[in-house]
């Protein structure tokens, strides 16, 4: 029994315990479950320059999404501290091989130490990845109104246009960067 | 907040986090290879969990059912007539979440597995919603 703690859990037990952190969000306090508000709820408690799109009352709106995120930082501790999977990821074949070609030589844990380590965001592509992937996830998340947990799980799970054209996007931004881009950045 | 309600919030995200790690959500390699469109993983993942989210979504607003504190549980449409918004806002963080492997929710789970590391694209990603911020009223909606 304490053998699945540690062992990965497959798609079909993962995908419907994500879905149902919508309806708990709405009937704990009928909160809408996205991830990135709290970036915007961070900008807001220590608002510089004061930006008006920072200027409310990031307490009453933020302070459960800081409490859920916290939750999420603690979950990654016990999941991947405490019970980490022992084992490599169990890729598919062809995209270890990908990789590889790419010059990816790291595939123990769950990232390449290749790229997300102190050491590698000294070079140009470790500072390409950490902090120009990090801007552009924070600023497009803003822009496009929500992220993968905002747009993608709960405004679908609300059949939202907005949405979908939203997950449109990211698709097409995440093909353009890894089919054309990243050859170019590894 | 009420320490209930503290508890209520920390559990579920405490779930949500172990979830992203055990799933490999958060994994710089699935994300790769979901873009490659080699594994059903993610697209398992984020189908199984929107059908969820639908039906239960569903279920909520055919019953009218309220939240704990008794108030009838009400969803604010998106405005789907900002289509340049969703779509260059969306294919910028599609660029971001591809080239980190990490969308926001794995950025922070991470970080709690002990990756360190991750403190940079977490403050570079406030770095850029405060940029958007200080742009919003020059970029098209």
């Amino acid at each position: 029994m304490l053998d699945l703690l540690y062992e990965p859990w497959p798609w079909y037990v993962a995908g419907p315990a994500i879905g149902l952190v919508v309806p708990l969000l709405l009937l704990f306090g009928s909160k809408q479950f996205g991830v990135s508000s709290n970036l915007r709820h961070i900008c807001a408690s220590c608002n510089i320059g004061n930006v008006e799109f920072f200027n409310y009352d990031w307490k009453k709106a933020g302070g459960w999404n800081f409490t859920f995120l916290a939750g999420t930082v603690l979950g990654g501790f016990l999941g991947g501290y405490v019970f980490a999977n022992p084992e490599p990821i169990q890729l598919a074949a062809a995209t270890i091989t990908d990789l590889q070609t790419l010059g990816i030589q790291d595939f123990y844990g769950l990232v390449p130490d290749d790229l997300f380590s102190w050491e590698v965001l000294g070079t140009g592509t470790g500072l390409t990845v950490l902090g120009l992937g990090g801007f552009l996830v924070g600023f497009g998340a803003r822009y496009a109104g929500g992220c993968t947990s905002g747009h993608a799980i709960s405004g679908l799970s609300d059949l939202q246009l907005a949405s979908l054209i939203a997950v449109i996007g990211f698709f097409i931004g995440g093909l353009i960067m890894t089919h054309l881009i990243y050859p170019f950045i590894l | 907040m009420k320490f209930t309600d503290f508890l209520k919030y920390l559990i579920l995200g405490t779930l949500f986090g172990f979830v992203l790690i055990k799933s490999e959500v958060v994994s710089w390699f699935r994300i790769q290879e979901m873009f490659r469109f080699q594994d059903i993983h993610m697209y398992g993942i984020i189908g199984i969990a929107v059908i969820i989210g639908i039906l239960s979504i569903q279920i909520i607003k055919r019953n009218n059912l309220k939240d704990m504190q008794g108030t009838p549980i009400s969803i604010p449409p998106k405005d789907s007539s900002q289509v340049t918004r969703y779509l260059m806002g969306g294919a910028m963080f599609g660029l971001g979440w591809a080239l980190l492997g990490a969308c926001p929710g794995p950025m922070f789970a991470l970080l709690g597995s002990g990756l360190s590391i991750m403190l940079v694209p977490i403050a570079a990603a406030i770095a850029g919603t405060y940029t958007y911020g200080a742009l919003r009223d020059k970029l098209p909606h």
